[in-house]
């Protein structure tokens, strides 16, 4: 019979112990609960501020385990009794255990001040605790409004970040001579000030708070050198405690600094009682990052199911971005050893600081602080306790190559992955940095090493390669500067002049979509009809019989009952499946080749026109019904969608593009899961970006708000644009946005500041597609030459195709399937 | 014996696209005609989805080989045996194919 695991703590740590079981536990020896204190799933503290940018949760989720695993959510244990071998939770619940994993993480530290307990004052560790700042920043009375961070470390700076993302001006208040005193050295600290100060952060270093006093609906706090602070809320972020009064009221032993005491394999006092994470206390060390409770999961797991493992020394080396600024530090970073030396290039116009801590003898690497530009961390951390290899100086440039680290050299710290294991992954065949995520989980914590893994692939030789695809080594964003520089207007040209071979159905169908995003004439003119995919060839989409689907465009979804009677007739007279789709409009099915022309010469004498449901284009812009009929529809979102969709209908892209338009925050048109959605205020209108359903939903994320109309569409024509001109193939607008470095500041400073100076070339390329936009269909309703591919047979022009036949399924006509695939020549 | 049928002129085939043609035993076969010149013909049949669909795939070349992909799922044919790249137990059959004064010509096998 299993065994009984139960873990008290649904943190990061308690969560990965439980992964790790689960996934070692093949024969399913242990049968695992988990009691949580948080009413939540599981989710990524490490990213907490990051919850600040969009407020939904589930983007910090942790991945669900297994239905094997009980969790119990929002139920914490209050009591453990050993002899017994039980635990009981608030809700009264008593399990029994064969083994017990205490995972219950730190409390924040709050310094007993006077007024420490007031209303405003709040702590900074949980999504509840951050919901709670929300709200309370939301209460506040327009006017500056000022917030004081109490603690100038990691934490602190973290929440400086919130409140400022919340649009407080944020003061950090730090006891140490400088900010970040515990990972960075006096020179670092001073350029981080600076650096941070730049960012709206006020400073006050060397000095503490005394007191905090209400004033009305403010907060005074008094500051140690006299200063008084007249804020709207406070944030301590003084430092963090273990939680282990549990442990100790159950009589575990606790380390002299508090944490419950375990031993180098995570044991307790009491050998069935197991600790990890941020409350154990390991050998008289207790440790606040993630990393070396990550590895302390790891040997219980493996002790639970027979092994031998044991938690060594752990690595507290860092790299973080604050406030956009880059720190980290690692090994000896306070050059505490005896007869160290430091190597220090701080380069105050760059805004960097590096320093290395050598040896006495200067041969070898004991640690080092960047700041500002932390580039050189992933080669340099690695390297600590060996040979310097070649100049210090040299080193901080960023020069160090993947080769000179030794074989057992740890490459990734947040999953203990050496150098030997990545070159062995990449030689039984991982070829680019997700399959080596893959295969050794190396890069998939912090991310900080990912820049090692791809030079670690570039040194075994293998080619990580942009190309789109054999005939072109260019990248797609590469290939497009071609076309748009030398205006090669033909696949032949570029495919002589810069590629190789003839094409195929990568390159073929991007360039065709290149040469339409950069100019007018019709998609299937001359040779570009032979570039085509089959839907965008036969202006349809394929089905799984060969037939097509005919998608009109409905701007906006709103349609006339007259033109709704036009495609009720055309579906009946040629007797077509008809469907209301996902995308407010209507779905026509089962039409053969060669009847696609007389039912698009119905369509679009009736004033329809192509929907675009077979291109890599602009599909639909979905909307709800808006001010005119909703009671609480705060603008016109009917108008606004159908104005965005005329006005972007027939741009090709990279991928499709999908948008939407809701009449106030209700969000009835979903606009938040597009590529681009707008949500009408009642000044305007606010414009999120980069969202998606299909395999990996992402909510779109908020670019500006309370814009007018005007400025909502020249917005949109610049970030359509920069969008067709830069991401890759079939990359949509979400995975572009993650692709893209700094990200959606970034894309802000591009599109809205204008940081690169093209936005007018950018708004000008869209004025040419607006001006140049012609209805495909009635493009080849027009042309012979182009009707007459629209056959079945070029010598029965005629004949249907004799394989496609129907049956009825609830009134209307379905494919037969083709029966179960015989594949000739097995 | 093997029958022959004229299915269309030269100039009816786009190059490096295919085009669907009836033969009088009611099989169907996709002629293409590629960039450089050449013509083939396979079976219209694509093995993997069972629709009639082959001469709509784009006509390309995979490491200097000439092959069609299919429209459905993208699988590639090579134009001269019928093989499939990415499973060579699979293949569609090929036709005799060649141009009697400007008409193209498929046997049947
Ligand atoms: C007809 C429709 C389903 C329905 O009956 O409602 C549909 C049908 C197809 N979808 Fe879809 N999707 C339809 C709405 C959606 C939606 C919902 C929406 O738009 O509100 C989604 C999720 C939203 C999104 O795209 O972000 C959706 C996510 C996908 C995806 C996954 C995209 C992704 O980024 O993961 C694909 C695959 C792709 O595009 O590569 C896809 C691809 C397809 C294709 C084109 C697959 C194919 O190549 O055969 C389907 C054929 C359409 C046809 O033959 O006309 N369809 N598809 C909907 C047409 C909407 C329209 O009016 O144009
Ligand atoms: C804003 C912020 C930024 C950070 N950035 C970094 C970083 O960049 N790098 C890094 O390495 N680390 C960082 N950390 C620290 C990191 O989040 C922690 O080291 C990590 O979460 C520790 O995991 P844990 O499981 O030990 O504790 P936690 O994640 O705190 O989980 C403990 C859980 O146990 C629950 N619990 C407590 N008592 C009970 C009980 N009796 N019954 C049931 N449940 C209970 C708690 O409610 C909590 O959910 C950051 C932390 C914060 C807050
Ligand atoms: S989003 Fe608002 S305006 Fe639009 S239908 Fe819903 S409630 Fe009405
Ligand atoms: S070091 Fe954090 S993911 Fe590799």
């Amino acid at each position: 019979m299993a065994q009984r695991l139960v873990v008290v703590g649904n943190g990061m740590v308690g969560h990965r112990l439980v992964s790790a079981v689960r996934e070692r536990d093949g024969a399913g020896r242990w049968q695992v609960e988990v009691f949580g204190e948080e009413a939540r799933p599981a989710y990524d503290r490490v990213a907490l501020t990051s919850y600040v940018d969009t407020w939904d949760e589930a983007r910090l989720r942790l991945a669900d385990h297994d239905s094997e695993v009980t969790v119990r959510l929002g139920d914490p244990v209050v009591a453990i009794d050993r002899n017994a071998r039980t635990v009981t939770s608030r809700s009264g619940l008593v399990r029994g255990y064969d083994a017990l994993a205490l995972a219950t993480g730190s409390y924040p530290f709050v310094p007993p001040i006077p007024g420490h307990d007031l209303p405003g004052c709040h702590v900074y560790r949980t999504i509840d605790d951050l919901d709670r700042i929300r709200e309370a920043a939301g209460r506040l009375r327009v006017g500056r409004r000022a917030a004081l961070v109490v603690g100038g470390g990691l934490l602190g700076l973290e929440a400086a970040k919130a409140l400022r993302d919340m649009g407080l001006s944020p003061h950090v208040v730090e006891l140490a001579p400088w900010l970040m005193p515990l990972q960075v050295d006096e020179g670092g600290g001073a350029l981080l000030r600076r650096l941070v100060t730049s960012l709206d952060v006020t400073v006050h270093a060397g000095t503490g708070t005394q007191a905090v006093e209400q004033d009305g609906e403010r907060l005074i706090a008094k500051l140690g050198n006299g200063t008084e602070l007249d804020v709207d809320l406070v944030v301590f972020a003084a430092g963090v405690r273990p939680r282990d009064s549990l442990a100790v009221e159950a009589g575990l032993a606790r380390g002299e600094r508090g944490g419950v005491a375990v031993d180098a394999t995570c044991r307790t006092s009491d050998p069935a009682v197991w600790a990890v994470g941020e409350c154990a206390c390991v050998e008289g060390r207790v440790y606040g990052l993630v990393a070396p409770g990550y590895a302390m999961a790891e040997v219980v797991a493996d002790r639970l199911l027979g092994g031998s493992a044991t938690f060594a020394e752990a690595d507290t080396s860092t790299k973080l971005k604050l406030l956009g600024v880059d720190v980290a530090s690692f090994g000896d970073a306070h050059a505490r050893a005896e007869g160290a030396l430091e190597v220090v290039v701080n380069d105050a116009v760059a805004g960097s600081y590096k320093k290395l801590v050598l040896s006495d003898d200067a041969a070898t690497l004991l640690g080092g602080v960047l700041v500002g530009d932390a580039s050189a961390y992933a080669a340099l951390r690695p390297l600590v306790g060996r040979p310097v290899p070649g100049d210090p100086v040299g080193l901080l440039s960023g020069a160090v190559s993947a080769g000179a680290l030794p074989a057992d050299a740890q490459v990734c710290s947040c999953h203990a992955v050496t150098r030997a294991a990545v070159d062995g992954a990449i030689a039984q065949g991982c070829a680019d940095v997700p399959a080596l995520k893959a295969c050794t989980k190396a890069g998939t914590g912090c991310g900080s090493c990912v820049p090692m893994l791809r030079q670690l692939l570039t040194e075994a030789g293998v080619e990580q390669s942009t190309a789109l695809c054999e005939h072109f080594t260019q990248s797609r964003v590469e290939l497009f500067e071609i076309v748009r520089s030398t205006g090669v207007a033909t696949f032949s040209e570029l495919v002589t002049r810069y590629g190789t071979g003839r094409g195929c159905d990568i390159c073929k169908p991007a360039v065709a979509s290149m040469l339409a995003s950069l100019g007018g004439g019709h998609v299937l003119d001359g040779e570009r009809a032979a570039l085509q995919d089959t839907n965008d060839h036969f202006l349809a989409n394929i089905q799984r019989n060969g037939t097509y689907s005919v998608v009109p465009r409905i701007p906006g979804g709103e349609i006339t009952p007259e033109k709704l009677m036009v495609i009720a007739e055309v579906a009946r007279d040629y007797n077509l499946y008809t469907k209301i789709t996902g995308g407010q409009r209507i779905d026509l099915f089962g039409a053969t080749v060669e009847a696609l022309p007389a039912i698009w010469r119905r369509l679009v004498d009736a004033g329809f026109e192509s929907g675009h449901a077979y291109g890599k284009a602009l599909r639909t812009v979905k909307s709800c019904v808006g001010s005119t009929w909703c009671r609480y529809g705060v603008q016109d979102s009917v108008r606004m969608a159908i104005e965005l969709e005329l006005r972007y209908r027939g741009l090709r892209s990279p991928h499709k593009l999908k948008a939407g338009v809701s009449g106030c925050a209700r969000e009835c048109a979903e606009a938040r899961s597009k590529d681009f959605g707008v949500i009408a205020t009642e000044h305007g209108w606010n414009l999120y970006v980069g969202g998606n359903g299909g395999f990996t939903p992402r909510h779109a994320q908020l670019l500006v708000s309370d814009v007018d109309s005007e400025t909502l569409v020249r917005l949109i024509d610049r970030f359509l644009m920069f969008y067709v001109r830069t991401a890759d193939r079939l990359q949509r607008t979400a995975a572009w946005l993650e692709a893209m470095e700094g990200g959606l500041d970034h894309l802000r400073e591009v599109v809205v500041e204008d940081s690169l100076g093209i936005c007018a070339d950018l708004e000008a390329a869209m004025a040419r597609h607006v001006a140049s936009y012609a209805d495909e269909w009635r493009g080849v309703l027009e042309d012979q030459e182009k009707l007459a591919r629209f056959t079945s047979f070029v010598n029965a022009p005629g004949t249907p195709d004799p394989t496609v036949s129907f049956r009825e399924e609830r009134g209307q006509r379905v494919p037969v399937l083709l029966g179960v695939p015989e594949v000739v020549g097995r | 014996m093997t029958e022959a049928t004229t299915v269309c002129a030269l100039a009816d085939l786009i190059p490096d696209r295919g085009a669907a043609a009836l033969l009088p035993s009611g099989e169907q076969v996709a002629v293409f005609r590629t960039g450089s010149g050449e013509l083939f013909a396979l079976s219209n049949i694509d093995p993997f989805s069972r629709a009639a669909v082959l001469s709509r795939g784009i006509v390309g070349d995979l490491r200097g080989v000439p092959v069609v992909a299919s429209p459905m799922h993208k699988q590639h044919f090579a134009l001269r045996t019928g093989e499939c790249v990415e499973d060579p137990a699979v293949s569609v059959p090929v036709y005799p194919v060649r141009v009697e004064s400007g008409r193209v010509v498929v046997e049947a096998r």
